[in-house]
């Protein structure tokens, strides 16, 4: 027997493989068209999407995260809490003295690595004793949010004016940049990420791990190390999205980002990642993060209240869910 | 001889472009142990989810007691009095047999259960299974066992006609004669019992008829008595299978590995010691359960051993606890898994992930992984392998059970291993793929590698294996050439721990 294949076949599975690939940025599409229908002027204006581009930064950067760990059979709820540490600690090294350049590349530092160090103890509990990533999670979601708060002694921390604070500006400041900062820094981590997953022993073994830990085991990947590396990986990231978040709120908030683990998972999700593991893309998770500002943008330029909007954002994650599932059922 | 509980008359079923049925017939009699033999992918499955209910067929008529049967659902199915009982058995681990077996179909006055357990007991000992109680819970029961009150569950809803898809495949000797009993009695209370497998040893000694399928056609059927194997076989593959078990002349070289004293927790294995050549196959027979597997996973790393030596060819003896499957792999010992779809593949991966994952750092240059030359490598072992696939890229899960053993051991052979653990390597799979593994298995050790083969297959182990232990209990015997054992006394020794002189 040969593998010779009959070639409408092979083209048929291409299609199929390449359209489902595609269903994120075919949703991404039909929203924003659906907007741009909706109410013309306001919404499609350049301005507008750059403001678009902007609000998903922060969550998109922390879903490129999330990314790693859903792929693996992992999740993380401990993220929303990791950036409220994060402005805490920003704000915290930027009261410290004159903020000099070096003092500021610390304070943001500082930030990435208070939140790196959560994820490395997040996978180091999982992978030391075993126990699931939810529930570690759930319980340091709520150590990083006391810690936070113990720290900034509930209060938030103002701090000096610096340059961090124009990383999100919609307009930035050379203005031969068009978008912010953050959005520059994104794509960064975006193309750093895609190579990590699809070009790295590492990332290889990110899928084999989600898709069977038994057969990583079994085929040599060190399953510990790899999940520490991943949860670490997650924090650094979320750490990357903690300096966005200060960069808006140009404080410390110990309460800020409360419920956005959901939103970050929700991103990762319609973005198509299987959370059984396995499965999963940076590029869609990013576009799950757009999908959702475009939702939201559009809905406030609409005067759409909060609440239908919630409700909008929360039949989306189940029908891309529901989607996921059915296009299974098809292969099968 | 009695009118048929089921006859299918030529039932045709396509899905998209692939004729799974063009054609097949069959009749089962009430009180008759039917087999449905063929090789994978002919269609047996297929069959017997119309059969079930679960699919519909596209032409065709299915009669059950003289009346034409059109389920639209597998809750149809068991109306009309028919069980399945597949290869994964379905049981809640946490229940008691009673409530498995009641599951659904609980009898109860406004939502309040009333105890069966008397009843299912009753169903229990009428299976000959009188010492089980039913309010054991399932995860203590052996494999056997389980399969017992599945069939115990058929019954309570008065089956007809019971469908056992591959049930020996996992389990022990001992459990397959329970089995084997049950079935009698099944025949006995005129319950007609489809019987699938690839045991063709077996299904000579439990079945009255069988009807033979091959790409989706009926190719024969008869009674039992009146065909041999060989013949079987020669409709299954529609050719002679003139050598099943090919032989080949490969000569033992030096002592490649030994391990000595091996201990697991609870004594399984037990002080085990074994020597392995350049070119040998070494057999491990015994019962499920007797150690055999923890003792090759041992010398691999991925089961945990309490002491014991171990010493590769070139190096220096030292303690086996410390060995783990990184360690193994780079020292050229590579194993195959017993279990294809829970460890063996990363089944929602394509084929060439699965078959890289070991020496994907052979494929890294400065971090990045060459994606050409891995494509490249991984297509050209599954061709030498004959997997039959469209594309490398394709999903592990796409694959039959054979072609996904193929996978297997191509990622071994990838990993240019010199020392080979085949745990059960030919479990579940087709007779053709079978003797494509026995023939590559001779050729590789011809070449050099050594290979330890462990199998609960007796035929197997004395068709290729060159030499032979058997383990009892956590105790292996002394290893002996394959001509110095005979069925008898290796059987002897895997139930009893005796050898007989």
């Amino acid at each position: 027997m040969t593998n010779k294949v009959v070639p409408a076949e092979k083209s048929h599975s291409r299609i199929v493989k390449a359209l489902s690939g595609l269903g994120p940025l075919l949703g991404l599409i039909f929203v924003f068209v659906l907007f741009g229908v909706l109410s013309p002027s306001a919404f499609a204006s350049f301005y507008n999407i750059k403001t678009i581009l902007t609000q998903s930064v922060i969550v998109g950067i922390a879903a490129l995260g999330m990314t790693f760990v859903i792929i693996s059979e992992g999740i993380d709820l401990s993220v929303g809490s990791m950036i409220a540490l994060g402005t805490v600690v920003i704000a915290m090294i930027l009261n410290l003295g004159e903020p000099t350049t070096a003092l500021i590349v610390l304070a943001a530092l500082g930030g990435i690595l208070a939140c790196g160090i959560m994820g490395w103890l997040n996978g180091f509990l999982i992978a030391q004793f075993k126990i699931v990533p939810f529930i570690v999670t759930l319980g340091t979601m709520q150590i990083a949010r006391g810690i936070a708060k113990w720290i900034a002694r509930e209060q938030t921390i103002s701090a000096p004016i610096t340059p961090l604070n124009d990383l999100m500006l919609v307009d930035p400041t050379p203005a031969w940049l068009v978008f912010a900062p953050g959005i520059w820094i994104g794509l960064l981590l975006l193309g750093v990420s895609i190579l990590l997953l699809v070009r790295t022993v590492f990332g290889r073994h990110v899928y084999a791990i989600g898709s069977n830990e038994q057969t990583a085991r079994l085929c040599g990947v060190k399953v510990n190390k790899r999940k520490i590396q991943i949860y670490t990986l997650c924090g650094i990231l979320t750490g990357i999205a903690a300096l966005m978040q200060y960069a808006n709120l140009t404080v410390g908030d110990p309460t800020a980002a409360v419920g956005l683990e959901l939103d970050i998972i929700a991103a990762v999700v319609i973005g198509g990642a299987s959370l059984s593991g396995g499965e999963g893309s940076a590029t869609g998770s990013l576009i799950g993060a757009l999908i959702m500002a475009v939702l939201r943008n559009g809905c406030n330029m609409l005067g759409v209240p909060n609440y239908v909007q919630e409700i909008i954002i929360g039949s989306i994650i189940v029908g891309a869910v529901l989607v996921d599932q059915l296009k299974h059922r098809v292969k099968k | 001889m009695t009118d048929p509980i089921i006859q299918i008359s030529s039932v045709h079923k396509s899905f998209g472009p692939v004729k799974a049925l063009k054609g097949v017939s069959m009749k089962v009699h009430p009180g008759t142990v039917h087999a449905l033999i063929g090789e994978n992918g002919a269609g047996k499955s297929t069959l017997m989810k119309i059969l079930s209910g679960a699919l519909k067929a596209d032409k065709g008529k299915i009669e059950v007691n003289g009346e034409v049967y059109t389920p639209e659902s597998p809750l149809d199915g068991r109306k009309a009095g028919i069980s399945m009982i597949y290869q994964e058995l379905n049981l809640a681990p946490h229940l008691s047999i009673e409530k498995n077996v009641t599951l659904g179909m609980e009898k109860n006055s406004w939502g309040w259960v009333h105890s069966q357990g008397t009843q299912v007991e009753a169903i229990l000992s009428e299976l000959g299974q009188g010492e089980l109680s039913a309010d054991l819970l399932i995860r203590d029961l052996s494999i056997g066992k389980q399969q017992v009150v599945e069939i115990a569950r058929a019954l309570l809803f008065d089956a007809q006609v019971v469908v056992m898809d591959e049930p020996t495949s996992s389990l022990s000797a001992a459990d397959t004669r329970t089995l084997f009993q049950v079935i009698n009695r099944l025949k006995k209370k005129g319950v007609a019992v489809i019987y699938i497998s690839h045991f063709l040893e077996e299904i000579q000694e439990i079945a009255d008829h069988y009807t033979i399928l091959r790409d989706g056609e009926t190719v024969a059927s008869g009674s039992m008595e009146d065909i041999p194997i060989e013949e079987i076989i020669f409709h299954m593959v529609g050719r002679e299978v003139s050598e099943l078990y090919p032989t080949s002349k490969h000569t033992l070289g030096e002592v490649i590995l030994r391990g000595e004293d091996i201990q697991g927790a609870a004594g399984y294995p037990n002080e085990v010691d074994l020597e392995l050549r350049k070119g040998e196959i070494l057999g491990i027979a015994g019962l499920v359960g007797s150690g055999r597997s923890e003792t090759v996973r041992m010398l691999f790393g991925l089961d945990k051993a309490q002491k014991g030596t171990l010493q590769l060819k070139s190096g220096s003896k030292r303690s086996i606890q410390y060995q783990n499957p990184q360690k193994a792999i780079g020292e050229g010992i590579n194993l195959l898994s017993e279990n294809r779809k829970e460890e063996g593949l990363a089944l929602n991966l394509s084929l060439l992930h699965n078959l890289t994952l070991p020496v994907l750092k052979n494929y890294q240059k400065r971090g990045i992984l060459d994606l050409k030359s891995e494509h490249q490598q991984g297509q050209m072992w599954l061709d030498e392998l004959r997997v039959k696939a469209h594309n490398a890229h394709q999903r592990a899960d796409s694959l039959s059970g054979g072609n996904q053993q193929k996978v297997c051991i191509a990622r071994l052979l990838h990993a240019d291993s010199e020392i080979l653990i085949l745990d059960e390597p030919t479990r579940g799979i087709d007779i053709g793929s079978k003797s494509e593994i026995y023939r590559l298995i001779l050729r590789l050790a011809g070449n050099g590698k050594a290979i330890i083969m462990v199998s609960s297959y007796l035929p197997e182990l004395f068709g290729i294996c060159d030499s032979l232990s058997i383990m009892h209990k956590g105790y292996m015997s002394p290893k002996r050439p394959i001509s110095e054992w005979t069925e008898v006394e290796v059987m002897h020794y895997a139930t009893s721990g005796e050898q007989r002189t």
